[in-house]
């Protein structure tokens, strides 16, 4: 098992090394920070600041003093805020961890029971009402979602209920002096984690059906059958162990869309999480940080592959030998 | 029906002898078999015909095709027609007989928007998926089949592209290339005519080693000839599903980037840009701006993916998902 791991981690090196180089240079050829110079009277100014950035060596060159400062911490200095990007970065992790976290355990719990149960009563009505929620669901933009029910949830009740504050809150994840997991986390949660798992929700439990069902029509199912195992024991042991297989390669595909997801559920919800430093460093057009954000993200995504690679090692005994 | 419309044992459809269809004798006479002939193409219709979704969606395709692009007849009124000051002093308008969406902010009316805006979805749509589907299947035919160094480039580009937030690099490019629809159609199809060519590769992959290619290179055909012949025909079904998904995935992804400010711009409007603007009434006595454009992408989206799905049936009987 443990060589097993260690050949994931050390064949995802070089991938990060490469996405990371390309990302870089994604970042500088579209970004000049000495735009907003150009303006100014002093011709010098703009030479001046090419060379405090470093941007006046060649782009390898310039690579090389990044990534020899960014494996050991040194993330630089946001132009916008004039901080240290990663602390600004580990400020922004915190949230967008617990949506991450919340989302995936969610998705994967609800998409996981209803693969099961429209598997064993297929063509039963709810299996159909399942399916036409997953068509549903697959269909409708997330942020719409997102949108309809902060309203439908949240605005709408609140008025025609005449309350004094809304049963979902719809900014940020705590309200002002709270912290802490209690209620009025949960409460902050319920809507981006609903607006985050809409749409995975909607995908994976159609592939837990699928595989659910593929597995439950093979040969050791039947026999299982034979030796008199309870259906229960046949459904949950027999069955969904292996029929999960399929589903975590699938999860760890997923990842990268979730990362996507979560751009927009914060946008909407107002969590100062890693959306939204995209999007402040985006429009400033912060390079230091929007190059440091892609890397992190690169790294949290590879790192989210590798877990789904493990479970998958567990999973099946033989991927390991392979 | 004719006549010779099957009626006991059929062969199944997709078997090897699929296009061969085999009747009992009239009178049961066993000696008197009919064999009808049909074409591949009379097959699918076949199949597609009893996929009833997918014949629902095709209408509501057309319709919505229809009633968008003809909107200068059919929208009761101009996109850009604001409303006479008094009316902006009423305050919201609501659904109601005049306006059956009711009116925006500026008094504008809400469908008449709805049915311009779809010109530029719609349009969008396609063009996206035309031009990654065209791009896609000629990466993924010569990657399939020449493999080495176009497989190797093709396979790594997608790894990369799969570890980064795919939003992000979309939302930057389009802020550098400008948000026009003609950038945002490009920059769209510049991401999605990778999933096009893995799947049209993976095909070709498993097909290329099938005898009846080794006996068209037997037979003396060009590499040229036993793509374009022999392996692409075969691989028709996935391409057009694909192609079809990818009309649904652009209309959603162009209206998530609108919402996020980077997709179209006005005065110029889809149905992203639309909800992007009535995000901002959430909560206000206008929340119903956010109902109906958003009704339209759900709308479309389902009849595509409906007919994507009755497409794959089609092309594919074997296939249970």
């Amino acid at each position: 098992m443990l060589t097993y791991v260690a050949r994931r981690v050390l064949y995802s090196i070089p991938v990060l090394l490469v996405a990371s180089f390309l990302l870089f240079v994604f970042v500088r050829a579209t970004f000049d920070p000495t735009v907003k110079l150009r303006a100014s009277r002093d011709p010098q100014a703009v030479q001046r600041e090419r060379e405090r950035l470093g941007l006046d060596k060649p782009v390898p060159e310039q690579f090389v003093k990044w990534l020899g400062d960014f494996v050991q911490g040194d993330f630089g200095h946001s132009e916008r805020t004039r901080e240290s990007v990663s602390t600004m970065i580990v400020r922004a992790l915190g949230y967008t961890v617990q949506l991450i976290f919340w989302g995936v355990v969610v998705s994967a719990i609800i998409a996981i029971a209803i693969g099961v149960y429209s598997a064993s009563r297929q063509y039963s009505k709810l299996d159909y009402t399942f399916t036409g929620l997953a068509f549903l669901g697959l269909a409708m933009p997330p942020f719409w979602f997102g949108l309809l029910a902060m309203q439908l949830l949240s605005s709408g009740p609140k008025q025609w209920f005449g309350l004094s504050e809304p049963i979902f809150p719809t900014i940020g994840l705590h309200s002002p002096g709270e912290s802490g997991i209690n209620l009025d986390y949960l409460r902050h949660l319920v809507l981006p984690v609903m607006t985050l798992t809409v749409q995975i929700i909607a995908s994976w439990s159609r592939y837990q059906r699928a595989s659910m069902l593929d597995v439950m029509s093979s040969d050791y199912i039947r026999t299982a059958r034979a030796k008199g195992v309870p259906q229960r024991r046949v459904v949950f042991k027999h069955g969904l162990r292996n029929a999960l297989i399929p589903l975590v390669t699938v999860m760890s595909l997923d990842i990268g869309a979730v990362f996507g997801g979560l751009i927009i559920t914060e946008k909407i919800f107002s969590v100062p999480g890693m959306g939204r430093l995209f999007f402040d460093s985006l429009l400033y057009g912060d390079i230091i940080t929007l190059e440091a954000w892609f890397v992190v993200s690169a790294l949290f995504i590879i790192l989210f592959n590798l877990i789904a690679d493990v479970l998958y090692g567990v999973l099946d005994p033989r991927v390991r030998l392979a | 029906m004719t006549p010779l419309e099957p009626r006991g044992p059929v062969i199944a459809e997709g078997s090897p002898l699929g296009s061969l269809v085999t009747l009992p004798g009239a009178g049961g006479e066993v000696s008197e078999t009919v064999t009808v002939h049909r074409s591949q193409w009379e097959l699918f219709r076949r199949r597609f015909m009893r996929h009833r979704m997918a014949l629902i969606s095709i209408g509501v395709l057309v319709l919505l095709f229809v009633l968008c692009f003809g909107a200068d007849i059919f929208a009761p009124y101009e996109a850009t027609r604001t409303g006479v000051p008094q009316d902006l002093l009423l305050g919201p308008v609501g659904p109601s007989g005049a306006h059956w969406f009711g009116t925006d902010e500026l008094g504008r009316d809400v469908l008449s928007r709805i049915l311009y805006a779809g010109q530029i979805s719609l349009k969008i749509g396609l063009a996206v998926a035309l031009l990654s589907t065209l791009v896609g299947t000629v990466v993924g035919a010569v990657a399939g089949y020449m493999g080495r160094a176009v497989d190797q480039g093709l396979m790594r580009l997608t790894d990369l592209f799969l570890i980064v937030p795919q939003i992000a690099i979309l939302a930057i490019a389009l802020r550098v290339f400008g948000y026009k629809d003609i950038t945002v159609i490009l920059v769209l199809a510049g991401v999605f005519w990778m999933y096009e060519a893995r799947v049209v590769r993976g095909q070709i992959l498993s097909l290329k080693e099938k005898e009846f290619i080794e006996a068209a290179r037997a037979s003396g055909a060009s590499s040229t000839r036993i793509v374009v012949k022999h392996l692409l025909p075969n691989v028709i079904g996935p391409i057009m599903v694909n192609a079809t998904l990818s009309v649904a995935l652009a209309i959603i992804t162009e209206s998530t980037l609108s919402f996020l400010g980077f997709g179209v711009q006005p005065p110029k409007t889809s149905w992203g840009n639309m909800l992007s603007n009535a995000a901002g009434y959430v909560g206000t006595p206008r929340a119903y701006l956010l109902y109906f454009p958003g009704l339209a992408i759900l709308l479309t989206v389902l009849a595509v993916n409906y007919l994507g799905d009755g497409l794959r049936d089609a092309f594919d009987p074997q296939s249970s998902h």
